[in-house]
């Protein structure tokens, strides 16, 4: 009885054993894949002493520490100088001066946060438009050496970073560009408009051309159509692409630390640079490394049915 | 219907610009961003390769020295070397992703219960920043506090402070193997899974009546059909892993001595600290018509397999 229930859907449905121990590998390796990422998060609300203690603390008092020491800087006072200070004003201070400190300012942090947040999103937006425009015309029109310039579009891409780093270096330092948001914003544009035109061009491709003639018979023009019909259209590819954009621009690290030094860097150059006393702070890098993962992990938690279609949806085409 | 049967009168009906108009229109500016961002760059360095330039006197007089960069950057065994460092890494991870990220799409493809989430917190890791996380395993990696060597230390029972991942000549390019294989072993399975969910049931069960073993099942239908998707994932990994930066820089910094030194940190060195812009840029400009060329080749391979 039962055997014929499932040669009903199909007779290679894998057996419950099988998919019982599938599953179970599978579950192993995805928990060891997430000990260093649950490790960062530990770390970031450990104090100094107990992050650096051995064997591995996993029972330990949590505190703020972390995130006070990346949030400020410090100087160190004696004690009679901290006694004389009039009662600590927050948390931060009040643990900064039982280590003998005092908060001198606020780090760096949040501009060089803000400056990732400026840079990714607006590059995503560019490269997303500029890619929607140019896929949709190597899609629609035809246009002169389309293979030969969509292949050169691509192979852009094979260029090591540093490599091209030296003329954009001696070029960004010619035209004012070099450290500025302007100047980032428009390099991780362009490298990454090459694989929108391709992730988008496939997707536009697969939205058949009847419907935006049928909307030019109803009297639209080419752009009207364009904006009122394809575009609508193109939106599930439109996200997927904005996505890969937003995370290659918010975690590229070689061109930022070569042509951005103060203003205008990014966290990723910035986080491996903040040290305490007597070398790396590692809970202050763990909260920063935290907070800086976290928009990641929505976006990719939030989206992932999107973002699985763009990884292969890559693949898949030629 | 009527849509195909009207073109032309459509093109006559339609108001407004153009449609070639409108293509120009629509692709100039991409063009124009990666002709002043990519490609002036690029050929930008190729005539810096065949000059004595120096990125730190700009103001010193620029002179042609023909080939002599190429001669040089080709006779340096320090090149060589980082050349070889570099096919060492690619060799090893692309081997390690791949047989991971297969076995991995493999087992998600028999559809388990909560196959959808699991598969989500695996990839993870590929969304990261490779230099953040880089620098967070440099903390793993310290033999007096680190995780990493706490736990190889419990289950085999090697004490922890006897072995520096990254301060260790034979084990510092396995630190960077180990991170690397961590954070793109997904990206191989994602590209797997799509190539197992692209074989049709109906051959497994053409193969069932056969009465064909599970064994010869896999070799014969599953790895084969699934060949090309593989294929393409290595040849992503590859070009990714030959240009490597940014995790080795954070992790070993191309040391101890020059063991991990690969390529991009041979590069930034010569143009970056040495200055050497002409040189470096030779340097570059082999790298890329390596790559350039191997892709080819690769592809061309790729095709063939795809025909079968």
């Amino acid at each position: 009885m039962s055997s014929v229930k499932t040669t009903a859907h199909s007779v290679v449905e894998p057996t419950p054993t099988v998919k019982r121990i599938a599953g179970a590998i599978v579950i192993l390796y995805a928990l060891v894949t997430m000990i260093p990422l649950a490790w960062i998060f530990l770390t970031s609300i450990k104090s100094p002493p107990d992050s650096i203690s051995y064997p591995p603390k996993i029972v330990f008092t949590p505190t703020l520490e972390g995130f006070c020491n990346l949030f400020t800087t410090r100087t160190r006072q004696t004690p009679d100088y901290i006694q004389a200070l009039p009662a600590p004003s927050s948390t931060c201070d009040e643990i900064t001066r039982s280590r003998n400190m005092v908060i001198a300012g606020p780090s760096n942090y949040w501009p060089r946060f803000g400056n990732s947040l400026l840079i990714a999103f607006g590059s995503t937006f560019l490269a997303v438009s500029l890619g929607t425009l140019a896929a949709y015309g190597f899609s629609r029109f035809r246009v002169p050496l389309a293979d030969d310039l969509l292949f050169f579009i691509l192979s852009t891409r094979m260029m090591p970073p540093i490599a091209v780093a030296i003329p954009i270096y001696l070029m960004y330092r010619q035209f004012g560009l070099s450290d500025t948001a302007l100047g980032m914003i428009l390099l991780y544009t362009a490298v990454n408009v090459s694989l929108a035109v391709w992730l988008l061009k496939g997707f536009i491709d697969e939205i058949p051309r009847e419907y935006e003639e049928a909307a030019m018979i109803d009297g639209y023009t080419r752009l009207q159509a364009f904006w009122k019909v394809v575009l609508p259209q193109a939106t599930t590819g439109i996200a997927a692409t904005a996505i890969f954009c937003l995370i290659f621009a918010w975690n590229e690290y070689a061109f930022a630390v070569l042509l951005t030094s103060g203003s205008a860097q990014t966290a990723p150059p910035f986080i491996p640079t903040i040290i305490g006393e007597g070398g790396q702070d590692w809970p202050a890098v763990a909260a920063g490394t935290t907070i800086f993962l976290v928009p990641i992990l929505v976006f990719t938690i939030i989206l992932r049915k999107q973002l699985l279609r763009g990884i292969t949806f890559g693949a898949v085409r030629k | 219907m009527l849509a195909r049967a009207t073109p032309t009168t459509i093109a006559v009906r339609v108001r407004g610009l153009s449609d070639r108009a409108i293509a120009w229109l629509f692709i100039t500016p991409t063009i124009a961003l990666l002709l002043a961002i990519n490609i002036f760059p690029l050929i930008w360095a190729v005539y810096l390769s065949f000059t004595n330039f120096r990125a730190n006197r700009p103001n010193a007089e620029v002179e042609g020295v023909g080939l002599r960069n190429y001669q040089r950057v080709l006779n340096d065994p320090d090149i060589w070397i980082a050349m070889q460092t570099t096919a060492h890494f690619v060799f090893w991870t692309i081997l390690l992703q791949t047989v991971i990220g297969f076995a991995l799409a493999y087992l998600i493809d028999r559809k388990f219960r909560g196959h959808a989430f699991w598969t989500t917190v695996i990839l993870i890791p590929m969304m990261l920043s490779p230099a953040v996380v880089g620098n967070f395993w440099r903390f793993l990696y310290q033999p007096q506090i680190g995780l990493f060597n706490y736990i190889v230390s419990f289950f085999t029972g090697i004490p922890p402070s006897s072995f520096e991942m990254l301060g260790s000549v034979t084990l510092a390019p396995w630190a960077i193997i180990i991170v690397d294989t961590w954070m793109w072993a997904p990206y191989v399975m994602l590209i797997c899974l799509a190539g197992l969910r692209s074989i049709p049931d109906y051959i497994y069960e053409a193969a069932e009546v056969d009465r064909a073993s599970a064994w010869r099942q896999f070799w014969s239908i599953t790895v084969p059909m699934a060949l090309p998707f593989i294929m393409l994932a290595v040849l992503f990994r590859g070009i990714e892993n030959f240009k490597m930066f940014d995790m080795v820089m954070l992790l070993t910094g191309g040391g101890p001595g020059s063991t991990t030194e690969v390529a991009s940190i041979t590069l930034k060195r010569e143009a970056f600290e040495s200055w050497l812009t002409g040189r470096s840029s030779a340097f570059a400009i082999i790298l890329f018509v390596a790559v350039f060329g191997l892709a080819n080749i690769y592809v061309k391979a790729l095709n063939k397999v795809k025909q079968r």
